[in-house]
């Protein structure tokens, strides 16, 4: 555990949970449990929401929860309450216990190998709690909205800008001795903006989301880039049915890796789910991509020093020169794999996709003829055979220039052919996510339209 | 609605030592002079889910998520504020929070509690209680085994069951005060199919708002077993889905996510408000083809999208949208059709008392035609017939949607030929309607698994349709021959 060297509020907070869950854990042995994963959180929050120049909502969230998971030899129940009052957490505590009566033995369940649990926790500057009024709040939010409503005539109609503030405080306790006290802030500012011309209405947004206030844009800078993003979709068309490379700018970009994260998670390789099983150490990418995962950045949107069940995490390769180096897994889908946990139960922290050299306008440019995506509808991507067909919109590019937005069409090919034909990746990397890339050039893809 | 209200009262109120008198002491501090109207909303809620994987009943889980939303309007704004705790001193605080959206002011009232009628669509049982925890598992075993003797190319089963108790007590200024308690159920089955190397996955899902026995009455888990294997089984044998625009029939039923996408969310009260829509300022206009007539209809017995009253106390209705072809009604809460001058219609839903209420779908589907299914089928020479879909999404402003079809067939010359793969189906909402030209005389709602989301709340809902016929539709395969 780490020192206490002051007494803020969060910390005094953190003191309470922590007793909570130390009592939950004696509760559960006390019922017979062999083994006991909890954790306790409290998030809090601001929403402020405007709307052409009015506040519109100012809504203040507080959000807690208890999450409990016991084991009885190899037979586990899981129960939650979302809230502490101590009827609740008396009956979450019966209702887990009860469940683990009724379910069967499974040899892979259990806590995780205490040899691979995190001891030290490092300061991973996460923290940073947004002293702001919901007045103050409010006006960002407008000079947000009102940088966008005045970029432009055509700009007509706000679906409105919104402030976010928001923390959380988190306790994590095993039975088998793994303790962590977590704090954490998330602030994002937002905003959409429609325009009109004779072919009709269209709607963008843009956000910005960070972990220190101090690290936001101009807000108005964000209300303009919403307003540049909604102009250049106006008379946007479809397109032929073709077959022409595809750009996938990086929000969208993002999703690719995405894909690629869920298909070499252990859930789907141990359910034979994956289009990418027994691909360990295959080469999946173009030699020149490089996807690894960095669990301590200072301030990234997924840091954390150990995963959702204490194991610590590390800086390692998920794929060098295009192979396939290691699966994303948990201790349980580790052992239904034989294989050992790789700190990613709950997910993957920081992911970084090595950028190229080239910056968007020079991918467009190489791009020469094909399509930019910016926007992709829908759930079409199936992680079991790599299928992928997709709603989309974009720009059309020839000759290495945008020559309209594009809206209406689909895109498909499937997983594995999309990976292997990545002609390029960007240096314009998008910071809003955990999963960092730049924008992705796909050699070919099919497009459905008009 | 008197016993729910009693009920709901000391599921909710008691343990805090609240009664209707303390929600009037709250009225009191919300209704500044500035503030138009203001409700709480009290929510107990329990879950269970039960999973079986690998032929083990691996998974239990149980939930409890129970609290106070408090929201206050003025004008066009509003404030919100929640507490997980049932207590007075909470109430008050969360009122200061909501009211603050308001200029301060005086105390005001609200209107004097009035307990509304309206009918019960299901029953106030605890569907958690409606079976012993020893005949889930059970259950999961048998499904498990029924799924495993179907074919032997079935590698994977994944047999789960879900139940939720929702007991709510609204109160509003307007004097409503209305109480709801709301079972629903689900059944699923996913089956991992091989064959020479290739995979597939097929599933399929059921339920609704009863107990377990109903929800496994007339051999329905058996069914959704058989449905879901078969599902698997066919796109084994799938071929590449064609790309291009063509005639595109789609099968009754589930495949009503397209009236959900392509005409409910754009016909939601708010986005009319805000003149967001593509449908804004349409209303008494041509946006679907004569014959076609939609509905969203919130009172239909024990469906998953069904509510006896809304989250706002309102009954539920059978709102017309669509009536032969001419845009005929928005679905309306209570804020939008207030700033609009109209009338709500009992769409007024929330994902829980931590989430503000807006105007959301229930059970969307479009009535029944004339034509025989077989008959649509063989007017088409060339062009898709998709029979199941997972999801959709819309962009409600260029109107522009797509739903993902998981089951799909070739028609070559009005005959049914081969399955192809999975393929998103695009188009326009204000559009595609306009080119349906033949509809079924076979109307079915889904089996009761969809899940709609919007502003990052979900809330369970329905669909349903005949056999339609579509004359262009965009297809995105990856065949362009």
């Amino acid at each position: 555990m780490q020192a206490m060297t002051n007494r803020e509020p969060s910390l005094v907070e953190l003191d309470r949970l922590a007793a909570i869950g130390e009592d939950v854990l004696k509760r559960c042995r006390a019922k017979g449990a062999s083994e006991v994963d909890l954790g306790i959180s409290v998030d809090e929050g601001l929403n402020v929401g405007v709307r052409l120049g009015e506040v519109e909502s100012i809504e203040r969230t507080r959000d807690r929860g208890l999450s409990l998971t016991v084991f009885f030899g190899k037979r586990k129940g899981s129960a939650s309450t979302a809230d502490l009052g101590a009827d609740s957490i008396t009956k979450t505590i019966e209702h887990a216990c009860a469940i683990a009566r009724h379910t069967e033995e499974d040899p892979c369940n259990g806590l995780a190998d205490p040899a691979l649990l995190a001891h030290d926790f490092p300061d991973l500057d996460l923290w940073h709690p947004w002293q702001i009024t919901a007045e103050q709040a409010v006006d960002l939010a407008l000079a947000c909205e009102d940088a966008g409503r005045a970029f432009d005539a055509r700009i007509d109609n706000s679906e409105g800008a919104s402030v976010q503030v928001g923390s959380s405080i988190a306790i994590g306790a095993t039975s088998h001795g793994f303790f962590s006290r977590e704090r954490d802030t998330r602030h994002m500012i937002s905003v959409a903006l429609l325009a009109e011309d004779e072919a009709g209405m269209q709607r963008d947004y843009w956000y910005e989301a960070v972990r220190s206030a101090g690290d936001f844009p101009d807000v108005a800078s964000i209300g303009r880039k919403a307003a540049e993003r909604t102009l250049a979709r106006l008379g946007a068309r479809a397109i032929g049915t073709r077959q022409c490379p595809v750009l996938f700018a990086p929000p969208v970009a993002r999703s690719l890796i995405g894909h690629f994260l869920s298909a070499v998670s252990g859930g789907a390789l141990y359910r034979r789910a994956s289009f990418l099983l027994d691909h360990l150490g295959r080469r999946v990418f173009p030699d020149f991509v490089q996807i690894a995962e960095r669990p301590h950045l200072r301030r990234g949107h997924g840091s954390a020093a150990y995963d959702a069940e204490g194991v610590a995490t590390r800086d390692s390769d998920l794929v060098r020169d295009g192979v396939i180096e290691r699966y994303i897994l948990g201790s349980y889908s580790a052992r239904k794999l034989g294989m050992t946990s790789t700190g990613n139960a709950g997910g993957v922290h920081n992911i970084v996709v090595t950028p190229g050299e080239d910056d968007f306008a020079a991918l467009v440019e190489r791009m020469c003829t094909g399509l930019v995506v910016t926007e992709l509808m829908g759930q079409g991507a199936s992680l079991i055979t790599g299928d992928y067909s997709r709603g989309a919109s974009g720009f059309w590019v020839e000759n290495g220039a945008i020559v309209h937005p594009v809206e209406e069409i689909t895109i498909a090919s499937n997983l594995r052919d999309m990976f292997g034909a990545i002609e390029a990746i960007g240096n314009d990397i998008d910071r809003r996510s955990h999963i960092l890339t730049g924008s992705i050039l796909v050699g070919r893809m099919t497009v459905a339209g008009s | 609605m008197t016993d729910l209200i009693a009920h709901a009262e000391q599921r909710l109120l008691q343990p805090g030592g609240l009664s209707t008198s303390d929600i009037e002491r709250v009225f009191a501090r919300l209704m500044t002079p500035a503030v138009d109207a203001a409700d709480l909303y009290f929510q107990h809620s329990r879950s269970e889910a039960w999973v079986l994987e690998d032929g083990i009943v691996k998974e239990g889980s149980h939930a409890i998520e129970q609290g106070v939303g408090v929201r206050a309007m003025s004008g066009e704004k509003t404030g919100f504020a929640y507490s997980d705790e049932i207590v007075l001193p909470a109430l008050l605080e969360a009122a200061g929070s909501a009211r603050a959206i308001a200029r301060a002011g005086s105390d005001g009232v609200g209107k004097p509690l009035a307990i509304a009628g309206s009918r019960a669509l299901y029953p106030a049982v605890d569907p958690v209680d409606t079976l012993s925890s020893e005949a889930k598992v059970a259950l999961l075993r048998e499904v498990d085994a029924y799924v495993r003797a179907q074919d032997a190319r079935v590698k994977q089963v994944i047999v789960s069951v879900s139940a939720t108790l929702d007991t709510v007590l609204v109160a509003g200024s307007d004097g409503t005060l209305a109480a709801d308690v709301r079972p629903l159920v689900r059944l699923n089955v996913q089956v991992i199919a091989e064959q020479g190397g290739r995979r597939e996955s097929g599933s399929a899902g059921g339920g609704g708002r009863y107990g377990y026995e109903e929800l496994l009455a007339n051999g329905r888990a058996h069914r959704l077993a058989r449905e879901a294997v078969r599902a698997a089984l066919v796109n084994l044998d799938a071929v590449d889905a064609p790309a291009g625009t063509m005639t595109v029939v789609l099968g009754p039923g589930w495949p009503g996510v397209l009236l959900h996408e392509a005409i409910g969310h754009g016909f939601e009260g708010d986005f009319h408000r805000k003149e967001t829509s593509a449908f804004t300022a349409r209303m008494g206009e041509r946006v679907a083809a004569p014959g076609v007539t939609i509905v969203d209809d919130g009172t239909l017995a024990g469906r998953r999208g069904s509510l006896s009253v809304d989250d706002e106390g309102t009954p539920t209705n059978c709102t017309v949208l669509v009536e032969d072809g001419i845009m005929k009604g928005l679905i309306q809460d209570k804020f939008n059709a207030r700033l609009m001058g109209m009338r709500p219609t009992g769409n007024g839903r929330r994902e829980s008392f931590a989430h503000l209420p807006m105007p959301r779908m229930t059970n969307t589907y479009m009535l029944a035609g004339e034509r025989d299914p077989e008959e649509i089928l063989r007017s088409v020479k060339r062009g898709l017939y998709a029979v199941n879909f997972g999801g959709g999404q819309v962009d409600i402003t260029n109107g522009k949607f797509v739903f993902s079809a998981s089951e799909a067939y070739l028609i070559e010359d009005g005959k049914v030929t081969r399955p192809v793969k999975g393929a998103t189906l695009i188009g326009a909402g204000p559009e595609v309607l306009q080119r349906v030209s033949m509809i079924g005389n076979d109307l079915a709602l889904d089996e009761g698994v969809g899940v709609c989301g919007k502003d990052g709340q979900s809330v369970p809902v329905g669909v349903g349709q005949p056999t339609l016929r579509i004359d262009a539709m965009t297809v995105g395969g990856t065949a362009t021959a």
